[in-house]
């Protein structure tokens, strides 16, 4: 246990480092002078000159990277050309508006889907499967900032049951706050129940066909013992990646989201950085989202064995 | 033995017979796809009306009429909008499905072949870029390439790659030591000749069933990133920036904010019903499941 931990930590390292370095040279092929554009258009060739030697753009590459990559080990992400703010504190105040949506969302959505996905592989082909996974398949297929938008149109404008845009921190005034959460979550966990149905059926289903299961019942099991015990355990491994999987792509979409209901999370913090061309907010956003989505799937991994014990005895 | 298997038929005629008969899903599939396809057919020639025309006299009226879907903000006819929409989402995701397949095959059979050092950096490489989760590669690439048409295409075509090379590469490894490659090479084929002779067309069947799918993700991370404002840059319209520039609007004109995500809506669903048929049929994993 403890070497199948540590070997998926290790693991994780070579693909962090990877992850930055495509990051850095990802930024270094935006086309145009950073230092250009910090100075304006009024700047003189001295002074850009100047400005590129205390950014250490007259460095190579290489070097470049060093001295920003031992920047980015203590935790700094330089300051933002727009607003002169510090990267990581932005990126990280950011990612907990963000954060709180996703998490509700994700697990609001398991806990719902994953028990809906296992019945309707059990009546795999009847009415309850049939109705789970039409659902399922239109739920996956409305986009996210769509949904939003008509959630918007109905419990907002039309029904007026929830504030139609802006947002409150839950630390400054939780009721409020969770009023205008709602909406986002309720959005991200309708599409996110249609991803997971899908795939705890079809865990499931491949479980059920197994000659074990086909074994446990000619025993004699009651088929709840059979169903409990021997297949959704069995079943739950592939979902449990999936979730890690969801969590981190919703992270890299939410920009949609929060989009459509002005909220002040991680997507659009890129998003306008990326219209303002501030290339250290870019680079800090990718580089996190990047390496909490590592993150994320390495502690989904690590808890695997709880579900599916062989794969830690490999 | 268990009683049920007594009745049923073989396992292989039971497998050929619903090979050949099409599931209703399927059948639904193919059709609003091939609705939208005609629908972009037709946009990409002809529109009811000039989808650009400003006419600021017949601004916001809703639908019926001569405008068939009502008219946006600039008095534009929202049906020729819509259908020149489906054209740009079409062809957006053909060329950028084929960018994918074709670079992600090349570099896929490449590292799967040569091995070593080679192999081992690009799928380094290829690991931490599918580390990426869901739009942020695009939305990164998009900043160096540039939000237009063509920058979309390269953007998301380069972040779907990976994908395709690691299917490639596995299938290659999977296959290069088997007795029929082996015995191509020993009747003196070339290397280059065993490749699209025997190992490439045992990669068009997962292949297939990744590229369904991802014409999916294209038309709706080209939508989303339209939706952003970092897609297609208006006039021209997509159903992502009619969508966004829908939003001021939404209280007086609600059916702004409906067809242009009624038809991205459409076109996923047909392309997910698509796909688990394509699935179903070809995923070897799925066979006799149903």
């Amino acid at each position: 246990m403890l070497r199948f931990a540590l070997s998926r930590i290790v693991m994780a390292i070579p693909t962090l480092l990877i992850v930055a370095v495509s990051v850095f040279v990802l930024i270094r092929l935006i086309p145009g002078d950073p230092a250009q554009l910090l100075l304006g258009d009024l700047a003189t060739p001295a002074s850009i000159a100047d400005l590129r030697a205390r950014l250490g753009l007259d460095k190579t590459w290489f070097e470049q990277f060093a001295i920003w990559f031992g920047h980015v080990l203590q935790g700094d992400l330089g300051m933002s050309i727009t607003s002169g703010q510090s990267v990581a504190g932005l990126v990280f105040e950011r990612f907990l508006v963000s954060a709180q949506i996703v998490l509700a969302a994700v697990l609001l959505a398991s806990l719902v889907a994953v028990p809906a996905g296992m019945i309707a592989a059990w009546k795999q082909n009847r009415w309850p499967d049939l109705v789970l996974v039409g659902t399922a398949t239109l739920l996956v297929s409305i986009p996210t900032f769509w949904l939003g938008l008509l959630l918007l149109l109905f419990l907002g404008l039309e029904l007026h049951w929830l504030p139609v845009v802006g947002y409150v921190s839950i630390a400054d005034d939780w009721k409020a706050g969770l009023l205008y959460l709602a909406m986002p979550i309720l959005t991200l966990f309708l599409h996110e129940i249609g991803v997971l149905i899908r795939m705890a059926r079809a865990s499931a289903l491949e479980v059920l066909r197994l000659d074990y299961v086909t074994h446990a019942r000619a025993k004699g099991l009651s088929e709840r013992t059979v169903l409990m015990n021997h297949v959704f355990r069995n079943a739950f491994g592939p979902t449990w990646t999936l979730i890690g999987l969801v969590l981190g792509n919703l992270l890299g979409g939410i920009a949609v989201v929060e989009t459509v209901f002005t909220i002040p999370g991680l997507g659009r913090l890129l998003v306008d950085a990326i219209f303002a061309r501030d290339y250290p907010v870019i680079q800090g956003c990718l580089l996190f989202v990047a390496a909490v989505y590592v993150l994320v799937n390495l502690v989904i991994d690590l808890f695997y064995p709880l579900f599916d014990p062989r794969v830690a005895a490999e | 033995m268990n009683t049920p298997a007594m009745n049923t038929p073989t396992p292989a005629s039971a497998a050929t017979r619903k090979r050949r008969r099409l599931a209703p899903n399927a059948l639904l599939g193919m059709l609003i796809v091939g609705l939208v396809v005609l629908a972009a057919l037709i946009g990409t020639f002809w529109t009811p009306f000039d989808p650009l025309k400003i006419n600021f006299a017949m601004r916001l009226k809703g639908p019926g009429g001569p405008y068939l879907l009502g008219t946006d903000e600039f008095g534009r006819d929202e049906l020729s909008r819509l259908m020149l929409g489906a054209s740009s989402s079409v062809w957006i995701s053909l060329l950028t499905v084929s960018f994918s397949v074709i670079v992600g095959t090349a570099i896929g059979v490449l590292t799967g072949f040569v091995r070593g050092w080679t192999d081992r950096i690009i799928m380094a490489f290829n690991n931490a870029l599918l580390a990426f989760p869901g739009l942020l590669l695009a939305l990164g690439l998009l900043a160096v390439v540039g939000a237009n048409k063509y920058g979309i295409i390269l953007a998301l075509g380069l972040a779907y790659t990976p994908s395709v090379t690691r299917i490639v590469r596995g299938t290659v490894l999977s296959l290069r030591e088997k007795e029929f490659i082996e015995s191509s090479r020993v009747l003196g084929n070339s290397e280059l000749y065993t490749m699209f002779r025997h190992v490439l067309p045992n990669c068009v069947a997962p292949l297939t069933v990744l590229a369904t799918s991802m014409f999916g993700w294209v038309i709706l991370a080209e939508s989303a990133l339209s939706f952003l404002g970092l897609g297609v840059p208006p006039p021209a319209p997509t159903w992502g920036n009619m969508l966004a520039s829908a939003r001021p609007f939404m209280a007086q004109a609600t059916y702004l904010s409906i067809f242009p995500g009624l038809c991205i809506a459409l076109t996923l669903l047909g392309i997910n019903l698509l796909g688990d048929a394509v699935r179903d049929r070809l995923d070897p994993r799925m066979r006799g499941a149903r």
